[in-house]
Parts: structure tokens; C-alpha cells; sequence
């Protein structure tokens, strides 16, 4: 090593306020205060073995193998200190295992000493040739190892949840599982249970001291959302996956950095394939937005794409038979030009793309609608929507960057954090993270207006201020009188409202947030669920909005839209389109000829009775679709289409942070919609330019997002409904992990989710006997009640989950008078 | 009061019929100090105890009152006292033989202690495998209320003081000080990080000290006599009594009350001498954590100072006496046994080698070592020596490094060229 040279010749360097100047390894080094040892040491270059130490946990210094020499004040200290958990200061003077024979056999000696319990079984172990233990012990092990007894021994593996497999005997106790579990995500349902070499990972189930290592978990597992990072950071091969166990070896797999395509969170991450196949997915590090972790949504659920039914060759139905028969692209692409030009040139066609598109494709869409359909009806919203919505977007939404408008970062920075109608955890649960975290280590003040003390109420150290579902608008006008502390505090500097999809089913509550903003100062930020929403209000996929956020009631905006897609002045349909309940009306009572669905779910709009009927109406249905869904069976063209693995693009992530991703598995021969919308236009005579993902975003960025000009939303908020006898509210929204399409094929993720219950208080309960029939006029859905603190007179149910598919059955949403009965009873 | 060497301070009301009786305890000067205490201020009472040089008697020797003095002056948060009465150390049997004698000089302690630290709770951390001295120390803290000694405005001084008896459920580290605040949390009883210290963030993040039982007991002798009588006894850096609890082949084993500084030859004519005149092989001074002594070292004067020059340490005083009918490889491996158990698995080198270091000693005793089992027995001490997170892991060496120092001709017996007939009784006499 390169030795410094005498500083104290050529001068001092002055230390800057805040900073403290030690030496480590002879090298002087100017350390922020309160930075570890060991992060200094690794800024020098050298790294120093650690199992426990995590940046990102508190420090524990517990597997004791980052020891090093540390010299106060002139005196040696007696004992080697952990540099993972000791502090710098002034005047400090380091050796760590370059310069210290003691640091280095201290090292060595803890090396070994975790090696002889373990099974050196690296052959056979899914961290074999990417582990930290493998890979220090290496470095800074023995060749060999003195022991010669007995190993101590544990059954395994053990399930600690459906997803997560434990290994006793590979563990090497550094509690990176149960610190993260802890103080990370919240759920310490895994602990440290038993003493000395008997000390092992456990959960409730596994507690048994009489039976201490035959327990398999039972009823009480390790049910995380974020159960998967434990095996991301376990820096052995002591946790493992269900899905990825025994499936592939790390120096086989091919890595390509990836974009979480489940939510709005944006979450960059890394996929691992081996032959043209997703092995597994891993959090990336990103400090912006998912720090080091992932949801298990995003990690484990990408099955979907390999699924035996995904849709690879065009189809056509075939008039006679009417079966769908596949046929060649050309095929397949005059038949849909030529229904959707009938129809554009009949009663019309109309768009519906979905909430899950990279903006590149939903700008595809959202400029064929315009140019090669010659219509505004389009709307990516497949949920509850409402026309103060669109005002809401265009006025609050649209055009916020990471530069404007509310990061993860301010969430952090924030005094104050006011949920309305969004539950993050289940609906965003990297935002989820950022706030539990603000929550424990800044002190700040989260509030959730919701329905209940829900998990992440809790687990934010969060309050709850409840209402009755669709009272929330009545409850943020309320807060000037009734909350008084509440209402100071979003005066203070860096305040933030956050709002979620459900906000759309209650009238008045968007314009009651905007004036509640504009009163305090707070900043407002609009978190969808769906990875593609925020996107495609910036393509343009909306009826009232182009492209930019252009307003098609604005002449010169269309105008502006029409130079620059080189299109003829006034070509652009000057009328605002129907939304997603517009054009679903409309084609049901027959007054559209044609429909271009990308993927949605008619199940999940709001009305699914409704949608279906639209479908099978006499109606040029065109599906752009990677599976077959409801929308497969009357479609009269279904174009197969790529999923994010196959192809490259970005997603806008709630913050307006552009989140970009390339081509994962290449020669697939998949096409990603911009692309089939770029074929099926010039069939139709509509030049689009998106024939790549890469086009279509240079396409877009011509059109760069425009001041918006947009009326704020103003609708006054309803009278709180009262139920009637036998009646409730209905509060709903999705769990995380539930029924969604993306899911499918993961049995050992479902394991995991959270149990399908209903939720009400105590007196709403009372002689319901445990079990509770919600219904509407539609239908019903039973299921077994919990008892809440939910206010009287409502009832809450999991949106989408198995048994309880609330749109479907009820065709009844969030604020919706239901009826209860006891369980079974009709 | 002048101090005798002989005349007993800590256990002169012991041997008293129902010694453990408010009634027995007043009529010996028992609740009078604490009404000095609590006339003065608490500064007054950590200066006297600064002066009197009052060192921890759980082990480490730290002086009282200096740690005492690392108690916020505020009281932002409530402070905490918290004794340490998870006595279990091997070899040691005073903190207990206390409580169940004289349990009112360990409560009046605690007053003028909290009274001094401005602390309102006091718990009391008692070893669970005790129930009998619980028994006695819940009774001895009900007379206390019953007679206005604890609770609000403790006979009109204003002073309010709550004491909570705590039983462990068993862990020899619970001795450790932050793991017994874990443990009494309700948590895992396993080592914290330092710092913060407990005297900045202790129990539930508030100030605490945690004082020995015996600690606290000699508090209220200090506050009767005063600085210089406590100083009359003992040496000059390790002041006052001690309860040396002697156990092993001497005549008469049990708790005997001598200055510190006193030596082995000294205490073992006070126990009636080694049993059967069977001659002495080696001895800890306190306790198995505590470096082996041997024959040599009878004249080591047992204070802090004179233990350390002599390569141990004075530890909890606790003097367990073997005589030549004792092998050395086998009690070693006796005492590895023991803290291979009690080892609490936070740390790597504790964990993993007292469990490596068991085995091999099994293996030798069992006449199936080498050798080099020796010298990898002195390097796995070496680390895990001074690398454990806490001083479990260094104790659990000290019988081994000591043991292997001074009778290395035993564990070589051990070895398979040696192979003994009997190997549990290689070394020793017959």
C-alpha cells in the first residue's frame, strides 16, 4: 500500500465544522461526525469483513468480525473495538487488518469460529458464489479450519413463512433479518430465540423450548410484506426463497437492472435470468427512492409473463365458427385496421389502455386515439374515476417532478404527513417504508384519515382520524375547527398531503384537498397504485388531456399538439372524449362501433355488469393483451403484447420521477404496444412514430409538459349517508397481495398474504355471529368479521381477494350503502 | 464507631434470631442512616461516597461513587436504581446469604442511594432460581411501606420511593448490566451496545444505575460512619468490608466478612483451615470468571489492586477452594461446560467458542485429546479473549488460560500419547 506522506510538513488541512480528522491505517482522514469507522474506512478503499453491519440498520455489532485497532488520545485502547459500531473522532488513529497483525488475527480467529458450526455446504446452497461468508472467509479466513467435533446441528429447512425457508445450521446470528424486520418494516415476527450455539432465527411457532428444533411454523409466520429483503441482505444462505431455492446458481445468471412494474413506488431493481427465463428479481440500491428494498409483490411476482396461457400470436375471430383462430401479424393487423376505420368512420371507437402502461405506450395510445381513431374518448383509468378527478390531474398532477413537487426525500424531511384515502402499505409500500422511517428517525408526525388503525397506521406510529367512508371531504373541510394542532402543523414548512385512488370515489374530497393546500401551504401529492397511471396523465391517455398536459379545450394547446406531430391544423377533435363510464355507456347502449382495450380487467371498473355488456355489445372489440382476460372472450382482434421484461421503456412513478428500463429478455419476439399501435396506424394511415419505446419517448419529449392552465377541482362535498337498518358503509380497498392478474402462478407469495377478512366495530358486529353477508342488489360476498375500531355503521372489505371481489359482486365501491346480515344468511 | 478488622459490619446482625426483621434490623442501628441521608442533599451523599472510595463489589470494582455522579443533574425523565441481585456468578453466595439475613440493610441502601441519584424506582433484580430470598425480600419491602420507609414522602422528607422486587428467570448474563435491563424490560436478557450507557439511556432510555447488592448495602455503614471510619478498613485504593464466600475442601465453608486485602492464608484459618488437611491446589479469588490461583498466591492480599499484580482478579470474591483430589483439566472442563451454556449467543466468539472450547475439554478429559489441542485451546482463547461483546466470553477463558498456565502437566497427561487409566482423575491425588 501507498503510505501518505507526512502531512504535518506541508501544512494542515483545515477540518470543516462538523468533521473530525483521524488516521486509519496511516492515512489521515477527514470523517464526517458520528460516521462509523468501518463506512470511513471502506471511503479509503479498505474494506473490512463484516456479516451484521447494514448501512442501512442500526448498528449491533454482534458477529464481532470487523475488529480493529483503535488508538484515543494517544493510549491504545485494550480490547480490538467493532468499527461497525464506534464512531469516529478527532485525533483517532485506526489499523485495521492491513496494518494490524492484531486486528488481522482477531478477524481471522472470528472467521473461524463462524465457520465451525456451519455446514460448508456452498455446493448445494443458492448463496453459493454470492456470499458474503464464502467470499470473506477467503479473504480473511484460514485455509483450513482446527475444528474437529461435533457440529451442532438443527432440522431444516424451516418454513418461516410460505415464501421464506430458514436454515439454521448456515446461520450465522448476525440479525440483519430480525433488525430489518424490527426497525425497518415493522413486523418483528421473526426473533432470536434460544441461547448460545442453540441461539437461532424463530417465530412464534418455532418457540417451543421443549421441542425446540423439530417445530415447524404453524398458524403465526412471518407475515411481512417485506418478508423478502430478509433474504436479500442475509449475508449466508440461511434464508431462501421458496421460489428461487435450489432453481439456478448465481454465476449462471445474467443481470439486467429492472423497474418494479407493480406499483406507483417506481422501485428500481434487478432481474436475474438464465436462458431466456426470470429467475428472480432483487431490490436495487437506489437512496432516491427504495433505498435497498422491495416490496415481496415486486419481488417475487413476475411468473405472470411465463404463464403456459400468455397470449404469443395474433388471433382474429373467425366468423363462422366465431372462434378466436391465430393468424399472422399482417393478418391480424388488416383485420383490425379495417373494424377499427369502420368504426371510427361509423358511430366512433373509443380507447381504454389501462393503468399499467409505460408512458411510452400509453402515449402510443393515447396519439392513435387522436390521430388514427380521431377521438378524445380515452381514459387509462380501468377504477373508480370522476370528472373532479380529471380537474384534479390536470390541475394538480400533471407536469410535478421530483424537482416541483413531493419526493421521498420531503416525505423524510417532513413535519407532518396527512394520509387521506390511501393506505400505504397495501397501496404503495415503498412510500409505506419511507414514512415509517421518517416516523422513527425524524420525528415526524403521520397522520392517517382512514377508517381504521390499520398496520401501517401503527407501524408509522401514526394517528388515525376516522370518518365514515366518503365523509373524508367532509373531515379535511373539518380540520380548520376540529384540529386545530393538526391544521398549524400543515402550515409548517415542508407539510404533506397524500392522497391515494380511492379518493376518486369520494365526491368533493380532491377539491377539499386543494383548497385545503392552497389555505396551508401544504404540499399535495397524488399517489396511485397502478405503475402506469401517473405516466399516462402525462401522455395524454385522458379525455380531457393531450399529450404534455395540453387541454384539448385549449385551441392553441391542440394546435401546438397538431405542429408537432405534423398533422394538418384542425385534424385534432376539438370536443373533450367520454371517460372510462362514458365510453363503457356508451358502448353498451350501442352508440360506439369500436373499442381498442390494452390490459384491464372489466372487474375492476365500476361497474363490471356494466363493462361486460359494453364488451359483448355489437361492438369492433381490438384487445392488446399478454393473457388471455374478460376482454379475450369478445374481442374480435386480440394483438399479443410484450411484458416489461420484453421490452424497454419508463414508468413515471408518483414523485413524476422517470423511471427507465431496458430490454431484460432480448429476441423474444414480443412487441410492446407502441410499437403494434405504431403498425396497426399506418395500416389505418396514421403515422404515430413510436415504433420503439426509444421513438416514441423522443416523440413525446418534443411535446415537453406545459404550465397547466386547468380549473382546479371544485365540487362541494356530499352529505354523509346514513345506513339504514341492516345496513352499513362500505369501506374498501385492495390488500397488497391479493387476486390481482399479476399475481398469478406464485403460491408461495399468496401464502403470504394477509388473511380475508371483514372489519367492523364491536356494535356493528353484535349478532352477526362471526360471520358477516354483505350485499347489494349485485350480489354478495361472506366472510369471517373482525372487530375493529372502525366507526359504527361500516363495514370494510378486501377490494380484490379470494372470496371477496368486491367490484364483482357488489358492483359496489368505497362509501356505498350495503346490506349485513349474519354470515350465510340471505 | 471505630472499625475492628475483626468485628463483622456487613453480617454483624446475621446471626441475630429472625435477622430479617424490621424489628431486629432497628434495634441495631438498622433506619438510621437513611434519616441522616435524607436530611442532607443528594451532592453531600455521592461526595461521601466518592470519599469513602466505596468500590462495585459485583465484580468490576468501579468506584460507587463516580457512578453514581454520571446521573443527569435534571430530571427530565424519571431516574431508575436498579440492584443487581442476579448473583451467579460460580463460586459466588453473598448477595443472597444477605438478602435473606439481613434484607433491611439492602433497603435501607437503596433509599439513601435513589435519595442521592434522585431516583423514585428502584427495582430489584433477583436471580429467579431463589424463590425463598424473593419471599423474604417482598416481606422485607412490605415492612418497609408498612412502616413508612418506601413509598410517598418517606417519613416527611418529601422524598418519594417505590421498590419493585424483580424475579430473572435464570441467565447468568442477566448479571451483565444492560442485558438485566433488557431482561427487565421484558426483553431477551442479551448485552446492549455501549454507548449510550445506562447512566445516559438505561432502563426504558432513562437514566439508570445499576448497583450490586452488596454495593448498596454498605451504603447506609457509610452513612453512620463516615468516610474515614469506612476507609479505616481495607487498603488504600480498595476501602471497606467484604463478604468473601468461600466454598470448596475447607472445614467450615461460608460467608466470612473480612477488610479487602485480606489473603487466602488469612481467611482460611477464619473457615477452620483445608478440609481434612488435605493439602490446597489452586483456588479462584473470585469466582470461575476470575484467573485460577494455586498455593503460591496465598499470601496475594485480596483487594482490586493485589489480585490484578498477581495476574487474576478480585472479581466477586467468591473463593472456591480445591485440594489435590481435584483434577485441573476436569474442573476446567466443568466450568467451559458452564458457560457454554450460559453463553446468551449474541456475539461470535463467545457463542462459537466456549462451544468449540467444551468439546475439546470433553474430548481430553475423555483421554481422547492432543497435544495440539492444547495450543488450539490457547489460540480460541486468544480469540475470544478481549473480542466478545460483552466480558462473558473473557471470563469464560480465564479457566482455561490459567488453568493450562499453572498445570499444563495435566492437560499434557491428557493426551493420547499420554493416555491416563482414569482421565477425570489425571492430576489429582489419590
Amino acid at each position: 500500500m501507498t503510505i501518505a506522506p507526512d502531512k504535518a510538513a506541508t501544512g494542515e488541512t483545515p477540518v470543516p465544522e462538523g468533521y473530525v480528522k483521524l488516521t486509519i491505517d496511516g492515512e489521515e482522514v477527514i470523517a464526517p461526525k458520528g460516521e462509523l469507522l468501518i463506512r470511513t474506512a471502506e471511503r479509503l478503499g479498505t474494506v473490512i469483513p463484516r456479516f451484521c453491519d447494514h448501512p442501512l440498520l442500526d448498528p449491533a455489532g454482534a458477529c464481532r468480525q470487523c475488529l480493529v485497532e483503535v488508538e484515543m488520545g494517544g493510549r491504545p485502547m485494550p480490547k480490538p473495538q467493532a468499527s461497525c459500531t464506534m464512531t469516529v473522532a478527532d485525533g483517532m488513529v485506526v489499523k485495521t487488518q492491513r496494518t494490524s497483525p492484531v486486528a488481522d488475527k482477531a478477524q481471522q480467529g472470528v472467521m473461524e469460529l463462524l465457520l465451525i458450526n456451519h455446514p460448508l455446504d456452498c455446493p448445494i446452497c443458492d448463496k453459493g458464489g454470492e456470499c458474503p461468508l464464502q467470499n470473506q472467509a477467503m479473504a480473511h479466513g484460514r485455509p483450513d479450519s482446527r475444528f474437529r467435533d461435533t457440529k451442532r446441528t438443527f432440522p431444516k429447512p424451516l418454513p418461516i413463512s410460505s415464501q421464506v425457508l430458514l436454515d439454521r445450521e448456515r446461520c450465522v446470528l448476525c440479525q440483519r433479518c430480525t433488525r430489518f424486520s424490527d426497525q425497518i418494516a415493522g413486523d418483528p415476527f421473526i426473533e432470536l430465540l434460544e441461547r448460545g450455539v442453540h441461539q437461532q432465527i424463530g417465530t412464534a411457532e418455532t418457540a417451543d423450548v421443549l421441542d425446540m428444533a423439530s417445530r415447524t411454523s404453524g398458524g403465526k409466520p412471518f407475515h411481512s410484506y417485506y418478508s423478502g429483503n430478509t433474504i436479500q441482505i442475509c449475508p449466508v444462505g440461511a434464508l431462501t426463497s421458496a421460489q428461487y431455492r435450489f432453481r439456478s446458481r448465481p454465476f449462471d445468471l445474467v443481470s439486467s437492472p429492472n423497474v418494479c412494474e407493480h406499483c406507483a413506488s417506481g422501485c428500481a431493481g434487478r432481474t436475474d435470468f438464465r436462458r431466456g427465463r426470470v429467475m428472480r428479481r432483487l431490490a436495487g440500491d437506489d437512496p432516491e427512492v427504495n433505498e435497498e428494498w422491495l416490496c415481496d409483490k415486486g419481488r417475487f411476482a413476475f411468473r405472470y409473463a411465463q404463464a403456459a396461457d400468455r397470449l404469443r400470436r395474433p388471433m382474429v375471430r373467425d366468423r363462422e365458427s366465431g372462434e378466436l383462430v391465430e393468424v399472422p401479424w399482417t393478418e391480424a393487423l388488416r383485420a383490425a385496421s379495417e373494424g377499427l376505420t369502420k368504426a371510427r368512420d361509423g358511430r366512433g371507437a373509443a380507447v381504454l389502455p389501462g393503468g399499467r402502461l409505460t408512458v411510452e405506450d400509453a402515449y402510443a395510445y393515447s396519439k392513435f386515439a387522436r390521430i388514427a381513431l380521431r377521438t378524445n374518448d380515452i381514459d387509462f383509468r380501468a377504477r373508480a374515476h370522476s370528472p373532479e378527478e380529471l380537474d384534479f390531474l390536470a390541475s394538480r398532477v400533471v407536469g410535478t417532478t421530483p424537482e416541483n413537487g413531493v419526493t421521498y426525500s420531503a416525505l423524510e424531511q417532513a413535519p407532518l404527513v396527512l394520509c387521506v384515502a390511501f393506505e400505504p402499505e397495501e397501496e404503495s409500500p415503498i412510500v409505506f417504508l419511507r414514512l415509517r422511517k421518517a416516523a422513527r428517525d425524524k420525528d415526524t408526525r403521520v397522520v392517517h384519515l382512514g377508517q381504521w388503525t390499520t398496520a401501517a397506521v401503527r407501524k408509522t406510529f401514526g394517528e388515525l382520524l376516522a370518518c365514515v367512508p366518503g365523509g373524508e371531504a367532509a373531515a379535511i373541510e373539518g380540520i380548520a375547527q376540529h384540529a386545530t394542532d393538526l391544521d398549524e402543523q400543515l402550515k409548517a414548512d415542508g407539510a404533506v398531503v397524500l392522497v391515494g385512488e380511492r379518493a376518486a370515489e369520494i365526491p368533493g374530497l380532491f377539491s377539499a384537498l386543494h383548497r385545503l393546500s392552497e389555505r396551508t401551504g401544504a404540499r399535495l401529492a397524488w399517489i396511485p397504485r397502478r405503475a402506469g397511471e401517473r405516466g399516462a396523465v402525462e401522455a395524454g391517455a385522458l379525455p380531457t388531456l393531450l399529450p404534455g398536459g395540453r387541454a384539448v379545450a385549449d385551441a392553441a394547446a391542440r394546435a401546438e399538439v397538431e405542429r408537432s406531430w405534423g398533422i394538418e391544423a384542425g385534424a385534432l377533435p376539438g370536443r373533450e372524449g367520454r371517460d372510462t363510464s362514458g365510453i363503457v355507456a356508451a358502448a353498451a347502449a350501442g352508440e360506439l362501433d369500436g373499442l381498442l382495450v390494452g390490459g384491464l380487467d372489466p372487474d375492476d371498473l365500476p361497474d363490471p355488469a356494466l363493462a361486460r355488456r359494453a364488451l359483448a355489445a355489437d361492438c369492433f372489440v381490438v384487445s392488446l393483451e399478454m393473457r388471455p382476460s374478460a376482454v379475450t372472450e369478445h374481442a374480435d382482434v386480440v394483438l399479443p403484447i410484450a411484458p416489461v421484461d420484453e421490452k424497454s421503456g419508463s414508468f413515471l412513478n408518483w414523485e413524476g420521477r422517470r423511471r427507465e428500463f431496458s430490454v431484460t429478455l432480448e429476441g423474444t419476439g414480443a412487441l410492446p404496444d407502441c410499437r403494434v399501435l405504431d403498425t396497426l396506424g399506418v395500416e389505418m394511415d396514421a403515422d404515430l412514430f413510436t415504433q420503439t419505446p426509444a421513438a416514441a419517448a423522443g416523440d413525446l419529449e418534443r411535446l415537453a409538459v406545459r404550465a397547466p392552465n386547468a380549473g382546479a377541482p371544485d365540487v362541494p362535498h356530499a352529505q354523509p349517508v346514513t345506513p339504514g337498518e341492516g345496513q352499513a358503509v362500505l369501506a374498501t380497498w385492495r390488500q397488497l397481495l391479493d387476486d390481482g392478474s399479476l399475481q398469478i402462478d406464485e403460491p408461495h407469495l399468496a401464502g403470504t398474504a394477509r388473511p380475508v377478512l371483514a372489519r367492523m366495530s364491536k356494535a356493528t358486529a353484535a349478532g352477526l355471529g362471526g360471520q358477516v353477508t354483505v350485499s347489494t342488489d349485485r350480489g354478495s360476498v361472506t366472510l369471517p368479521v373482525e372487530v375493529a375500531d372502525l366507526p359504527d355503521g361500516v363495514v370494510w372489505l378486501p377490494a380484490n381477494s379470494d372470496g371477496s371481489k368486491v367490484r364483482a359482486s357488489l358492483g359496489a365501491g368505497h362509501g356505498a350503502v350495503v346490506s349485513i346480515a349474519a354470515g350465510g344468511a340471505r | 464507631m471505630t472499625a475492628d478488622p475483626i468485628t463483622p459490619v456487613l453480617t454483624k446482625r446475621w446471626l441475630l434470631p429472625q435477622s430479617w426483621r424490621l424489628a431486629t434490623y432497628e434495634k441495631l442501628e438498622g433506619y438510621t442512616a437513611f434519616r441522616k441521608a435524607l436530611a442532607g442533599t443528594p451532592e453531600q451523599l455521592v461526595q461521601l461516597v466518592k470519599d469513602a472510595g466505596l468500590r462495585g463489589r459485583g465484580g468490576a470494582g468501579f468506584p460507587a461513587g463516580v457512578k453514581w455522579s454520571f446521573m443527569p443533574p435534571n430530571e427530565d425523565k424519571p431516574h431508575y436504581l436498579v440492584i443487581n441481585a442476579d448473583e451467579g456468578e460460580p463460586g459466588t453466595c453473598k448477595d443472597i446469604p444477605l438478602m435473606m439475613a439481613d434484607p433491611h440493610s439492602l433497603i435501607e441502601g437503596c433509599i439513601i442511594a435513589a435519595y442521592a441519584m434522585r431516583s423514585h424506582h428502584c427495582f430489584i433484580y433477583v436471580r429467579g432460581e431463589v424463590p425463598h430470598c424473593i419471599r423474604r425480600l417482598n416481606s422485607a419491602v412490605r415492612e418497609a411501606y408498612a412502616a413508612g420507609y418506601l413509598g410517598k414522602d418517606i417519613i416527611g422528607s418529601g422524598f418519594d420511593l417505590d421498590i419493585t422486587v424483580h424475579a430473572g428467570a435464570g441467565a447468568y448474563i442477566c448479571g451483565e448490566e444492560t442485558a438485566l435491563l433488557d431482561s427487565l424490560e421484558g426483553r431477551r436478557g442479551q448485552p446492549r451496545l455501549k454507548p449510550p450507557f445506562p447512566a445516559a439511556s438505561g432502563l426504558y432510555a432513562a437514566p439508570t444505575t445499576v448497583n450490586n447488592v452488596e454495593t448498596i448495602a454498605s451504603v447506609p455503614f457509610i452513612v453512620n460512619g463516615g468516610a474515614d471510619w469506612f476507609r479505616e478498613m481495607g487498603s488504600e485504593k480498595s476501602p471497606g468490608p467484604k463478604i468473601f464466600s468461600i466454598s470448596g475442601h475447607v472445614e467450615r465453608p461460608g460467608q466470612y466478612e473480612a477488610p479487602l486485602g485480606t489473603t487466602l492464608r488469612e481467611l482460611l484459618e477464619l473457615c477452620g483451615g483445608m478440609k481434612d488437611g488435605i493439602p490446597l491446589k489452586f483456588w479462584t479469588p473470585g469466582g470461575s470468571s476470575t484467573p485460577l490461583f494455586t498455593a503460591e498466591h496465598l499470601d496475594v492480599p485480596l483487594d482490586f489492586e493485589g489480585a490484578a499484580e498477581a495476574g487474576s482478579m478480585l472479581g466477586t470474591t467468591a473463593v472456591q477452594v480445591f485440594n489435590e483430589t481435584v483434577s485441573v483439566p476436569w474442573a476446567v472442563m466443568k466450568w467451559t461446560q458452564f458457560y457454554e451454556h450460559e453463553s446468551c449467543g449474541k456475539c461470535t466468539p463467545c457463542r462459537e467458542g466456549t462451544y468449540w472450547m467444551a468439546q475439546i475439554l470433553e474430548r481430553m478429559v475423555e483421554g481422547r485429546g492432543t497435544e495440539e489441542d492444547i495450543d488450539t485451546l490457547l489460540d480460541v482463547c486468544d480469540n475470544v479473549l478481549g473480542r466478545s461483546f460483552c466480558a462473558l466470553g473473557d471470563g469464560a477463558v480465564s479457566p482455561i488460560t490459567s488453568g493450562i498456565k499453572y498445570f499444563r502437566d495435566e492437560f499434557l497427561a491428557l493426551c493420547e500419547k499420554n493416555r491416563a487409566g482414569k482421565p477425570e482423575l489425571v492430576g489429582a491425588q489419590r
